[in-house]
Formats: structure tokens, C-alpha cells, sequence
């Protein structure tokens, strides 16, 4: 199967990106060509294989470690908020939100 | 009328509940940033909840017990493994671009929450019991905040709340009327402080409702729903759900087809809109967060997390039926709450008829606390003086109208620095209003005398078979002793006297 | 010892700088100085020379009070993708021109001056190193910032995404850096540059502060001269992060220097090796290989058998598949990584903008380069409703597949060789607009890190027009140590590792 402009166009609302209408077209052409090599995994019998997520599945059981609930973490507001964009009254500032 | 026929307009109502429950744990849930309210903003974001580059969660143990507290509440199965995902979707509020929450495996599956629902008033005042089953309860990361308030047309956002763990507690499309959408609200509501797994403060947002609502004609398929945000309150819950419903099926009557949406109740108008941000939409892209191995809890923790949970509502509800011979209702009223519990309990030890006790509690008490606006942890009356107030009223002492007087004035005294010294003030308050009654029989009888005496002609009446004319002078001895003669008592002394 | 300050290894200057022969500000400026003359090769994007010196001082006071740390005083410097307090990271991007880090990563912290409890090496930062993009390529041909050169070809990539990393090395401008492979990222470019650098078993070093590309791949590790020097980094980097890297493994840090010049139990000094079994896959030695690197390795194979390993053929025949599970799964992760780059807490915002949406997506827009967009888009497109089962979870399964072929094969033998990359060096801009010819020559590291493995380069000659051609060494989960050893007795019988280019004359004015 292969994409058409209007995929492009929806993926790239999705993932908040702006091409133009020539990049979006530049896009399409790369990736079918990458959707092209793709299509080999759909030959592979799969069925009842547990997909990885976590390489470390491998060598051992994983099981999330958990942390004691403490705190630990002073307010360092200003030294995080030294290389913000907009803000103001501690507050980051972004155009108007509506709900 | 039966909960079955609960049609409006010949429609079924049928809603789902979505509630956020805040957990009330002191670090986040993937950060070690403190979760207290109020504070200035952003100065409870730490480098995890602003998502700065080369940042990754790591796991709260107290929010994992949490949930395991609620799975054994509910009856629900703990999942010995579950899977944290990624929602992803842009929000200024959501600082990664996506929220760690669980999808495919969530840690708690199943369940139910059971209450009384109630409608009618005084005499046909009607209850069923009610069983709403749960789907699932699942752990994930809470949001930021958008302040809305002009920052010259932008918005400002604090990022002190990104990261707050919530339990996700979603229900059956089980519920099928906005009386019983409140119920449920508040049972669960009740339930989870009752744990200590959350504050229950709404208007802190520790308790948010997501309600998933449609109608159709009964016996067809499900309508489409739709999900009404953040109620945070019981009233304007039932306010919402009802303009919904009646929203939609004005919709229907007039031919048009309801469009699945997301909406926001506006308590000043009292109407439901759709909210514009969620109309593009959604696709999640949800996929097994990378950074968060599966979330293993073994059988033995939830054990030990069953030792530590108090006696839940239900069963202590039960235990009350078989202990003390309460009837379900009364039962279920008195375990609204632990102090509620409690106060009955200590009434009873203390030496109180259960009964009465429970009479008392719920109808007297209940109502001063309400009109006092006051928590019955702050009753100023404690339960000992309350039982001996009681035993003079099953001892015949003071009559049931008299007690009501007792207790207003034990009520205005407030509580004395020693119980015992409270309790004692029942029967100084019984003298000192001479609410005694008058158990004298000699002096009794003579008074009866005096008033078959005085009334010959009711007398000749009741002689001649007229019950009626009884009453009368029973009235009249208890108008000679002031009111402190035991009616039945006089009475039998009448009859006697009158050889009937 | 009579070479220039900048030949010096890891070891060497660390066993000077200890016994006081020379001072760790000596090193520094020597170092500073080269960065500065080869300036032209890219390697560097931030360098901060007092900065630098402050760490130089310090830890020559540390050394004069007789305090000892395994690379106290010894420059090193870090790949731009990881964060560091005192010079900015900008993971090569313009989304992060001028970003600083509030804190160190954990590797970068272990390395240096220590902290959450670990003591710290002691190493001095020289800069931060170039790399494509999020560590996004393979040429380092894809920074915002420009390309890396290869020092022995200032027209050819030095391989990527850590290409600063190993051209730095290479150029004898630092003894050792950091690097993060998420795909081949250490190991392609320490091949192509003619260095050695190591990619340890997934979760042996702690991600926190490696600005993530894909999570369930990226590692961290280091490039340096020699697997001896490699050993002595590794060392310091490894370790359980319990507070910070849910991912990171609970095993204990080694002290993989320890053991190196011994030979394996058994085995004599002539053939120290005597008993180690090298699978050789078939699959890697196919004509997808250029026959310059095929004679390479196939020579260094021949050595390993001097020195007393045998060859044992093995299978993974999933190889090929590598390619699309590798470049489903790891833009996939990425597509959701760099959502958290949108302009509101740091980093780049776009300048005009009517409303939320369009500032999100100028920003963006303007920020990413295209690969990065490219592979955004790629991700979102297999993670979107209807499509997951089809692409993510059908790699994720190829993925668990790739891995057992792995497990088989280890079955049958210690360690699996065979070449990193199909070809030495290409010119730059060669595969500029190709990305998917790019992707194609992934192919011998894409495997190994789709299975979590330990994997390895090391200089094994030159192949055409005298570019070098590196050996892949892999080894089972947590076999880092059989990895270090193997590769140390064969630099101990070979000099490839010490052969500099010529457009870096090493002569002590140089």
C-alpha cells in the first residue's frame, strides 16, 4: 500500500509540523520508497510471538523498580524558567487557550 | 414507581462514569516534586515534570498501593502485571507531548460499587439497592493547569499539578438516571477517603467526574454518548445530566442525530457545550511507554496490603444488621462515614437501645448538624451523654419530646472538658427544667380522683361505651400534672378507676 | 615517554597526571590548543576553555593533596546529545541552539566530578562534540551545526551519529568521548574513523540526561584509541541509576580494565585466547559487503585464530529484517520523544504565529531538520489508529525474533565478528538525499541493538582509498568484559589502533 498527500498532510497536522506543499510531496516520494522495504516484514509468520519492548526481557525477568514516596526536589523555578520563551508571574506564557 | 420504569420522555438514560481520583501521596507520581495544593506556580515542577531533555520517570511505590487498595475495596482483580503507555497528543498543559497512563493492561480489572438509591418523598419514599460494575481502574500522571485570565491573549500555564498521580476508575454503562449518577459519585466518593486514598476534596479537583451519557428508546441499542467533563460537584452533576438528557432527546425528537462530542457544563447558564480544543479528532497513538519496565506486583504485597485496609463500608454495614439488629437502611445510613460509624457505635457501647440510638443519630442529630453545617466529628454533644439521654427515655424518666429539649441544651452547653461531665449534665438539665415525669402513683391517683370528680358528664360517656370521652380525661390529668404524667400510665389508672 | 601530550592515551595520561609527570592544565591546553587548529574538521560545536581550566585546576589541587581517581585530570569530551551544567546541549539541532542543562547527565556526572552518591572518575570536560541531528544519521552529515569531517578524509563522513566523537578521537584532539548508539551510532563511526568504541548491553549505563532518539535502544558509551582506554571509561560509566533510569540494570559496576592483559583461563601467553569460539555469520559476510572490507575482516578473523580463538559459522538469518523493525520501532519512540520540544518551556520558538496550532507547528517546523521531521512522520504513521498492529507491534515481534536468532547462535560460540558497516567512509553529501540507501547500511549494527547486545569496533585496516575498516565484536547481555579482553589481545598483536591519519601530523608542534 501506498500513502497519498492527504496522509502526509494528516501526519504532519498530527505531529505539529507545517511543510509546504512541495515538502509534503518531497515527503510522499521518501516515504513510499521507505514504506517499499517495509512491506518485507509482512511476509514473516509472526503469529504468537510476544512483541520486545524491553531488551532486558532477554536475560531476565523486568519488573518496574519502585521508589519510597519522598520528596526531595526544591522549587529551582528560576534556573528552569531562565531559558523559557515567554513567562510571566512564574506562569509560561503560550497563545490563548481554548477549551 | 419501579427504578425499571426510570424512562424520561419514554427514553432510557444510560451513563457511564469516568472519575479521576487524586491520589494523596506526598511526591508524584514519576518525580520526587512535592503534590501539595496551592502553591506558587511552578515551583512544584521539578526537571521530570517539565519534561527537560535527558529527563525519565521513575515509579512511585505509594501510588502503586494505592491502587492495590482500591482493587481489594471494590472486589476487583489486582493485575500481577500491567503495562504503563503513552497517550500522546499537544496540550501546553501536558509538558511531554504525551501522558504516561496504562491502556492495554490496566493494574486493577473489574469490580463493582454498591449503594442505596432513594426517591419519593415521606411516606412513599422508595429504596433499591444498586450494583454498578467497574471496567477497570487504571494508574496515570495528571496534567498542568491553563489559567485562563488575560495574560494580554495569552494564557499562562503552572505546571505544579503535571505529574499528580490519579487513580482512573471507570464503570459500565451501568447507571440510568443523573439521582443514581450522583449516588454512585458520592458512594465512590465516600469509599475512597474512606481507604485514605484520597483527600475527596473537590474543590481542589482531588475528586473529578467524567460522565458518559446517552438515551435511547428501552430495548434498543446504546445511543451515542456523550461525555460530559470535569464535574467536580454532586449538584451540578444531577444539573448537567439532566440538560443533557433533555438536550438530547429534544435532538432526537426533532430528527436529529446525536454526534459524539466532549462537552463542558456551564453551572451559569446551566447548559453543556462542546468544547472546542477536543474537536479535531483524537488519535493517541498510544504504545507501551519504553521507559517503564511492566509493573509487577506480587501476591504477597497485596496481601499485606489487606491487612492494613479498616473494615469497608459494606461490611461494617452488614456487621451492623447482625450486631445490632438494624434494619439495611439504617445501616447503610450510619456508615456514610468512619466518624458517623463511630458516634453510633460509642452510643451503643456507652449503653444506648441500637435502635434508638440509630433513630436519634439519623433523625435529630442529623438534623442540627446540617442546620449547624458541622461534620459529626464536631458534634458538640458526645456520644456518652447522648446514651444516658437516651436510657432516661427508655426508663420512662423524661418523654421523647422532653429528651429533644435535654439535648438542645446539651448541644448549646457544648461539650465539657470531661465526658463523664457532660453525661452527668443529662439529668441535672432533667431537674433543672423539671422534665421529670411524674411516676408518683399515689399522687397520680389522687388527682385521677379528682378529675372523674370534676367531669361527670365524660364519664357517664365513657360509661356508656364511648371510648372517646376517655381521652378527654386523660387530657385533663395531663393538663393537672403539667404534662409530666406517662399518658399510658394515666390511662391505665383511668380505666381502673372507672372499673372498665 | 617522548610523544606528544595529544598521543597519549587514557591510561598513559592517567598514570602520568598520578604520579605528577605532567599537570592535568598542561594536558588541557594542549588539547584546547589542537581543538582550535583543527577547528575545520567540525568535531567540536562548544568548547569553553576556561571553563575547562577551572575542572583542570581543580583536579590538579586534588591530585597535589595526593587524591586519587581513576581518570583524575584526564580531558575527555562529551557527545552533544548529552546534557551537561556548564556547556550548553544542543543535541545538534536548532530546536536546542543555546539550551542549558539545570543538570548533568548521570554518565556525564560519573565521568566527572560524581554526585547522587557516585564518587566520579575525575575525567575533565574539553566541549561538547557534533552529531547529526538527535542522533538522527549516519554521516554527521545531518547537524544544524554542519558536518563532522573524518580526519583521514576531510571530504568523507566520519561516520555517525557520534561522528564528532570519533573524529575527535581520531584527530588526537581528546584520548577518549562519550557517544550513544542507538543504532549503530558508537560503532559505525568509530569504524569508519579508525578508533574503537564500545555500545554497552542495553541498561548497563543510565539514560538520564541522553536526550532520547529511540528509549528502548539508545545507549550510552565511549570512542577512544584502544579498548584498554574504552575499559577504563566503561568503568566509570556503568552502573545501576535506581533514582532516575527505571531501565537502567541492577548489576553492579565492574572495574573492566581489571584482567585485560591476562589470558583466558588455560590459555598460554603465545595463544591467550585458546578456547574462545567466534561465530562468524553467514549473513555478514555476503556480497551486500564491499570486498575492501570483507578482506579486512576476514584478516583480522585469521588473527584471532593466531591468537588461539576458533571460528565456528553461525546463522541469523533475520538480518535483512533488522532494517525495517529497526526503522519502525526506533522513529516510532522518537515521533513521542520530541513531542516535549513545542516551544513553551525551552528551546526554539517561532517568531510570528496567529494562534496555538500554528505556533506548535512553526516552531517545530522551523526547529527539526528534515531527517528529524522525516522520522517524526514515520512514527506518528505507525503508531496511528488502524496502522499499529500492522507496523509497531509486527516489528516489536520481529524484534523478539532477531534476538533469539542471537541467542541460538551464542548457543554455539562466545562472541560473533564480522564487519560494522558494508563499506569505509562515503563522501559527504553523497547519500544527501537517499535517505533510505542510508538506512540500507545500518544493516550490521541494526541487529545487535534491536537485541539489547554489547557491541564493539575495533580498527581491523584499511580498505579502499585507504579509509579505515573496523571489526564488530558482540557478545551476549552483560558480556562487556569478554568483549574488552578479546579486543585488547588482539590490539596487543595488531597496530591498526595506533595508526593516525595524515592530515593530523602528530609531531609534538603540530
Amino acid at each position: 500500500m501506498s500513502l497519498t498527500l492527504t496522509d502526509v498532510e494528516r501526519l504532519a497536522r498530527l505531529a505539529r509540523l507545517a511543510p509546504d506543499r512541495a515538502q509534503a510531496e518531497h515527503w510522499l516520494g521518501q516515504l513510499n520508497a521507505f514504506f517499499a522495504i517495509v512491506e518485507r516484514m509482512q511476509a514473516v509468520d509472526t503469529a504468537g510471538v510476544a512483541p520486545l519492548a524491553h531488551p532486558a526481557e532477554l536475560f531476565g525477568e523486568v519488573a518496574l523498580r519502585l521508589r519510597d514516596d519522598v520528596v526531595t526536589e526544591p522549587n529551582r523555578r528560576a534556573e528552569y524558567q531562565a531559558c523559557a520563551p515567554a513567562v510571566e508571574d512564574g506562569l509560561y506564557l503560550v497563545p490563548k487557550v481554548i477549551e | 414507581m419501579s427504578h425499571a420504569s426510570f424512562l424520561v420522555q419514554g427514553y432510557e438514560v444510560v451513563i457511564g462514569f469516568e472519575t479521576h481520583v487524586q491520589l494523596s501521596t506526598r511526591s508524584k507520581i514519576f518525580s520526587r516534586a512535592a503534590t501539595a495544593f496551592g502553591a506558587a506556580p511552578n515551583t512544584q515542577a521539578c526537571a521530570v515534570d517539565l519534561a527537560l531533555p535527558g529527563t525519565l520517570p521513575v515509579m512511585n511505590r505509594a501510588a502503586v498501593e494505592c491502587a492495590i487498595r482500591f482493587g481489594l475495596a471494590v472486589g476487583a482483580y489486582i493485575a500481577p502485571r500491567s503495562v504503563f503507555a503513552r497517550k500522546n497528543y499537544f496540550y501546553p498543559d501536558l509538558p511531554k507531548g504525551y501522558q504516561i497512563s496504562q491502556y492495554e493492561i490496566p493494574v486493577v480489572h473489574g469490580g463493582e460499587l454498591g449503594f442505596f438509591l432513594e426517591w419519593g418523598k415521606g411516606a412513599d419514599t422508595q429504596r433499591l439497592w444498586r450494583t454498578v460494575r467497574l471496567v477497570r481502574a487504571h494508574l496515570e500522571e495528571d496534567a498542568g493547569k491553563s489559567l485562563h485570565e488575560d495574560f494580554h491573549g495569552m494564557s499562562g500555564i503552572d505546571l505544579n499539578r503535571a505529574g499528580t498521580p490519579l487513580l482512573e476508575i471507570v464503570t459500565e454503562p451501568d447507571i440510568r438516571s443523573s439521582a443514581e449518577a450522583v449516588a454512585y459519585a458520592k458512594e465512590l466518593h465516600k469509599l475512597v477517603t474512606w481507604i485514605g486514598i484520597c483527600d475527596g476534596n473537590m474543590q481542589e479537583g482531588s475528586f473529578r467526574c467524567d460522565a458518559n451519557v446517552s438515551v435511547r428508546r428501552p430495548g434498543q441499542p446504546l445511543g451515542t454518548r456523550r461525555e460530559i467533563k470535569n464535574l467536580n460537584s454532586f449538584k451540578f452533576m444531577q444539573q448537567a445530566i439532566d440538560y443533557e438528557v433533555r438536550w438530547q432527546i429534544e435532538q432526537l425528537e426533532e430528527g436529529r442525530a446525536i454526534e459524539q462530542a466532549t462537552v463542558l457544563f456551564d453551572p451559569d447558564s446551566g447548559q453543556t457545550r462542546a468544547m472546542r480544543s477536543k474537536e479535531d479528532a483524537a488519535d493517541y497513538r498510544y504504545f507501551p511507554d519504553p521507559d517503564l519496565p511492566p509493573l509487577v506486583i506480587a501476591h504477597d504485597w497485596v496481601e499485606r496490603v489487606r491487612t492494613t485496609l479498616p473494615e469497608l463500608p459494606r461490611a461494617m454495614a452488614q456487621r451492623f444488621v447482625q450486631q445490632y439488629g438494624l434494619p439495611e437502611y439504617d445501616a447503610a445510613l450510619l456508615t456514610q462515614s468512619p466518624a458517623m460509624a463511630a458516634y453510633f457505635e460509642a452510643t451503643v457501647a456507652a449503653g444506648a437501645a441500637p435502635k434508638a440510638a440509630s433513630n436519634w443519630i439519623m433523625v435529630e442529630l442529623a438534623r442540627r448538624l446540617n442546620a449547624a453545617d458541622l461534620g459529626i466529628e464536631a458534634c458538640p454533644v458526645i456520644p456518652q451523654a447522648l446514651a444516658v439521654l437516651l436510657g432516661r427515655v427508655a426508663d420512662g424518666t423524661v418523654s421523647h419530646a422532653a429528651a429533644k429539649q435535654v439535648f438542645d441544651a446539651l448541644w448549646a452547653e457544648g461539650p465539657a472538658a470531661d465526658p463523664a461531665a457532660q453525661a452527668a449534665r443529662v439529668d441535672a438539665l432533667i431537674e433543672a427544667k423539671g422534665l421529670k415525669q411524674m411516676n408518683d402513683t399515689g399522687a397520680l391517683q389522687a388527682i385521677v380522683a379528682q378529675v372523674i370528680a370534676a367531669n361527670e358528664k365524660n364519664v357517664a360517656e365513657y360509661r356508656a361505651g364511648k371510648e372517646k370521652a376517655l381521652n378527654a380525661l386523660v387530657g385533663q390529668v395531663m393538663k393537672a400534672t403539667q404534662g409530666k404524667a406517662n399518658p399510658q400510665q394515666v390511662n391505665e389508672l383511668l380505666r381502673r378507676a372507672l372499673g372498665g | 615517554m617522548s610523544a606528544a601530550l595529544h598521543e597519549w592515551g587514557v591510561a598513559e595520561l592517567a598514570e602520568a597526571l598520578a604520579q605528577r609527570r605532567v599537570s592535568s592544565v598542561e594536558v588541557t591546553q594542549a588539547l584546547l590548543a589542537r581543538v582550535q587548529r583543527h577547528a575545520a574538521l567540525g568535531a567540536f560545536l562548544a568548547v569553553d576553555e576556561e571553563a575547562a581550566l577551572r575542572q583542570a585546576r581543580a583536579a590538579d589541587e586534588r591530585l597535589a593533596r595526593g587524591e586519587r581517581a581513576p581518570l583524575l585530570g584526564v580531558p575527555i569530551a562529551h557527545k552533544d546529545v548529552l546534557v551537561t551544567r556548564d556547556w550548553p546541549t544542543t543535541a545538534g539541532s536548532r530546536m536546542l541552539a543555546g539550551y542549558r542543562s539545570p543538570f548533568d547527565a548521570t554518565v556525564v556526572a560519573r565521568l566527572g566530578a560524581g554526585g547522587d552518591g557516585h564518587p566520579g572518575a575525575g575525567a575533565v570536560t574539553l566541549g561538547k562534540l557534533n552529531c547529526d541531528e538527535f542522533a538522527m544519521g549516519s554521516g554527521n552529515d545531518l547537524s544544524a551545526y554542519g558536518p563532522a569531517r573524518n580526519p583521514w578524509d576531510p571530504s568523507r563522513v566520519p561516520g555517525g551519529s557520534s561522528g564528532g566523537s570519533a573524529a575527535a578521537v581520531a584527530a588526537r584532539l581528546v584520548p577518549a568521548a562519550t557517544g550513544t548508539d542507538t543504532g549503530g551510532s558508537i560503532r559505525q563511526p568509530a569504524a569508519f574513523c579508525g578508533v574503537t568504541g564500545i555500545k554497552p548491553t542495553y541498561g548497563r549505563c543510565s539514560r538520564y540526561g541522553l536526550i532520547a532518539y529511540a528509549s528502548s535502544l539508545d545507549q550510552a558509551g565511549p570512542i577512544a584509541r584502544s579498548a584498554r582506554d574504552c575499559a577504563l571509561l566503561l568503568s566509570a560509566m556503568a552502573g545501576p541509576d535506581p533514582e532516575r533510569d527505571s531501565t537502567s540494570l541492577d548489576h553492579p559496576a565492574e572495574d573492566y580494565a581489571r584482567g585485560l592483559d591476562e589470558a583466558l583461563p588455560g590459555a598460554s601467553a603465545a595463544r591467550p585466547l585458546q578456547g574462545l569460539r567466534i561465530g562468524v555469520p553467514v549473513e555478514y559476510f555476503d556480497d551486500r559487503c564491499s570486498a575492501d572490507v570483507l578482506a579486512a575482516v576476514r584478516a583480522a578473523l585469521a588473527e584471532f585464530e593466531r591468537l588461539g580463538a576458533t571460528l565456528v559459522e553461525v546463522r541469523l538469518p533475520r538480518t535483512e529484517l533488522a532494517i525495517p523493525a529497526y526503522y519502525i520501532i526506533a522513529p516510532a519512540e522518537a515521533s513521542s520523544n520530541l513531542s516535549r520540544f513545542d516551544g513553551v518551556r525551552y528551546g526554539h520558538r517561532a517568531a510570528q504565529y496567529a494562534d496555538l496550532f500554528e505556533m506548535y507547528c512553526r516552531t517545530r517546523g522551523e526547529g527539526f531538520g528534515p531527517e528529524v521531521q522525516r522520522r517524526i512522520l514515520i512514527g506518528t504513521y505507525v503508531l496511528s489508529h488502524g496502522y499499529y498492529d500492522a507496523y509497531y507491534l509486527k516489528a516489536q515481534q520481529i524484534r523478539r525474533l532477531i534476538a533469539q536468532d542471537f541467542l541460538h547462535a551464542f548457543e554455539r560460540c562466545d562472541l560473533i565478528a564480522g564487519p560494522v558497516a558494508p563499506t569505509v567512509a562515503w563522501r559527504i553529501g553523497e547519500k544527501a538525499d537517499d535517505p533510505v540507501s542510508a538506512y540500507l547500511a545500518d544493516i550490521y549494527t541494526l541487529p545487535a541493538s534491536l537485541a539489547g547486545l554489547p557491541g564493539m569496533s575495533v580498527p581491523a585496516g584499511f580498505g579502499a582509498d585507504g579509509l579505515p575498516v573496523g571489526l564488530q565484536l558482540i557478545g551476549p547481555h552483560l558480556a562487556e568484559r569478554r568483549l574488552l579482553h578479546a579486543a585488547h589481545q588482539f590490539q596487543r598483536a595488531t597496530d591498526w589502533h595506533t595508526r593516525a591519519p595524515a592530515s593530523v601530523p602528530s609531531s609534538p608542534q603540530a
